[in-house]
């Protein structure tokens, strides 16, 4: 357990500092970062004064340890454009994409897993066959016509709820919830069903395949033979047996689903991590974008690896498989 | 028993075959198809019959501009489905983008094949330090999220270019993210399957000929792994489109000036609160109907090709 443990986290940290390098290389080799950070009024001089303070004259080894020990300790620098410290316009930024993205899995979830299990037990029917057809069509429309829908509809043509910003919000020491407010609830409302579409299709296929696996298995017809109502035997001893894979997904999922969500933040002008890096973009602020870049690989690479060790903690098979 | 000695017509073996019995037995799989043919039929014969060629700006005429769809009140022949802002007619100017995200699809889902097909099978067949390195690539390009390569190689080839060239080479720059982005599922795939029947016999006697090790893979090995590379490409085509509309959405894909079905939603978006909803909705509905039925064709073929289901 040990040496699998050890060998799923060297893997982890090997992926991150690959993905240290490529912003790295991002950071030094588009643009030259002096000259993005000067005006035409600094001398010749203060330039060479900056480059040596940024340490661009240091071999190009050195400045990626540079970054790295940087990095671990969340400095990424200054960003080009408003001249802010790069992590503290991300922390600010953080806990709106937080929120979002928990709100669209816990929307995806309580939709998915029993549209999944109505699929999964009325098979044949004509509704369960209409939901399968539109997961397809979910699969297929990408979260931003989603979200444009949702506003021609919603606040458009039934102005009902608002279709950008955040609302009012409350902060907790560092971090602001919009949970607490009205205009805060309000305004999440869209954007995390814009953002928990794609996942509800998922959860839901994932589930109806589970369920069709498990209803076929002798316990279920035991239950049944024993005279257990169908709900119970449905609902009770099939699902709980097919959340695992589930769970699985939902926790491997946050990480795309933060990755997702600059999408719905930029269609709904949501002040989260993704928009400031969608702007970053725009503005070529390679400090931001580099950042984004380690965070986000970051959350993803942890929640595999985390992942990855749990199911290593409850099935003693998988520790052997290669890491 | 008669035999057959005359090799039937190709159109007869696929009459014939498994394949074509279970499309003709599935409703959603013909209906997509043909509504796929209409698309891209629709789109690229468009120039023939389309009121406007929408990249021309010596055709757009501001008076034109803000017309409604005819079925509304100030709607104007020929301008079915209205104007945006510029005089534009939006029919048009959706056959016109069809075309490009189709183009767009279709060279980044050929590339991605192209470079996926190429590594996979040498991975596969040698094993050793390419499949290593392979593998090793793999992971790091699967633990970031696919949409941020392509938004990052999208915006950094993008700032690399000389200004003068962007405008020009955004196809060329969409394709490469959607590529990077999407080719190691190709060479994974293929990868294990090649893993497989590199053990068989027909491939160890192929070897005993002293058949050339390149021929062994692309005309022995190649064949048996194509079955679920057709399913992952015919998904990735949808997948390829929808990335090109997202990063055209978000303002780092196809220019205003030859604008893909992504950019006219970015171009229609801005007007939503306006009362044009027409400018943003019927781009949208197109992208809708082109990525539903190519994603459709490809459920069907997963479910046809597979033998556990038959």
């Amino acid at each position: 357990m040990i040496v699998f443990l050890i060998k799923r986290l060297a893997n982890a940290a090997f992926v991150m500092l690959v993905v240290a390098l490529m912003a790295f290389m991002i950071f030094r080799f588009v643009g030259d970062p002096v000259q993005l950070m000067v005006n035409e009024q600094t001398t010749q001089a203060e330039r060479d004064e900056l480059r040596e303070r940024l340490g661009l004259n240091q071999s190009m080894p050195m400045q990626y340890l540079h970054f790295v020990t940087n990095a671990v300790q969340g400095d990424f620098g200054i960003s080009y454009r408003n001249q802010q410290e790069v992590m503290s316009l991300i922390a600010e930024r953080f806990p709106a994409t937080i929120e979002l993205v928990l709100m669209a899995t816990i929307i995806s979830l309580v939709v998915g897993v029993p549209l999944g299990v109505i699929t999964a037990i009325h098979r044949g029917k004509w509704y369960s066959e209409g939901l399968q057809f539109l997961s397809i069509i979910g699969v297929s429309l990408p979260s931003f016509v989603i979200g444009i829908m949702l506003i021609l509809v919603f606040s458009v043509m039934f102005n009902i709820l608002p279709a950008f910003g955040r609302g009012d919000v409350v902060s907790i020491g560092w971090w602001t919830t919009g949970l607490l407010t009205p205009s805060g609830r309000a305004a999440l409302i869209l954007p995390s069903i814009a953002l928990s579409f794609y996942q509800i299709t998922l959860v839901m296929r994932l589930v109806r395949a589970e369920m069709l696996e498990v209803l076929r298995s002798d316990f279920i017809k035991f239950a049944r033979a024993r005279g257990v109502p169908a709900w119970r035997v449905h609902y009770s001893h099939a699902l709980r047996n097919c959340l695992m894979p589930v769970v699985t997904m939902t926790a491997m999922n946050i990480g795309s689903l933060i990755a997702f969500a600059l999408i719905t933040e930029t269609v709904f002008q949501w002040p989260g991590m993704g928009l400031l890096f969608i702007q970053a973009v725009t503005f070529v602020d390679i400090p931001v974008m580099a950042a984004y870049l380690c965070i986000v690989s970051f959350i993803f690479v942890a929640l595999n690896t985390l992942v990855d060790i749990t199911y290593a903690l409850i099935d003693p098979r998988l520790r052997n498989a290669k890491a | 028993m008669t035999v057959n000695l005359t090799s039937p017509s190709l159109f007869a073996r696929i009459r014939q075959s498994d394949l074509w019995y279970s499309f003709t037995r599935q409703r959603s799989a013909v209906f997509a198809a043909i509504l796929l043919a209409v698309l891209i039929i629709s789109a690229f014969t468009a120039p023939l019959y389309a009121p406007q060629n929408p990249f021309d700006p010596a055709q757009l005429e501001l008076w034109n501009a803000e017309i409604p769809p005819i079925w509304l009140e100030g709607g104007q022949w020929p301008y079915l489905l209205g104007t945006d802002t510029q005089g534009r007619d939006i029919l048009s100017a959706i056959l016109y983008g069809s075309r490009i995200s189709i183009l767009i699809g279709i060279a980044s889902v050929v590339f991605a094949l192209l470079i996926g097909i190429g590594t996979g099978l040498a991975a596969g067949y040698y094993g050793g330090f390419v499949e290593n390195a392979l593998m090793r690539v793999g992971d790091i390009l699967l633990s970031i999220p696919t949409i941020l390569i392509a938004i990052l190689v999208s915006a950094i080839v993008r700032e690399l270019l000389p200004p003068a060239l962007r405008d020009v080479g955004a196809a060329g720059v969409l394709v490469l993210a959607i590529v990077l982005s999407g080719w190691v599922q190709y060479a994974r795939t293929v990868r294990a399957q090649t893993a497989v029947e590199r053990g068989k016999e027909y491939v160890q006697a192929a070897q005993l000929l002293k058949v050339p090790a390149r021929r062994i893979m692309f005309s022995h090995i190649l064949p048996n792994t194509l079955t679920p590379i057709l399913v992952a490409a015919t998904l990735n085509f949808g997948m390829a489109i929808l990335t090109e509309a997202t990063l055209s959405f978000l303002g780092i894909g196809m220019p205003p000036s030859q604008p893909s079905l992504g950019t006219l939603i970015r171009l229609g978006n801005q007007f939503l609160f306006s009362g044009m909803w027409w400018i943003v909705l019927f781009p949208v509905l197109q992208l809708c109907l082109l990525v539903v039925s190519v994603n459709l064709l490809g459920d069907w073929l997963r479910d046809a090709l597979n033998p556990k289901l038959r």
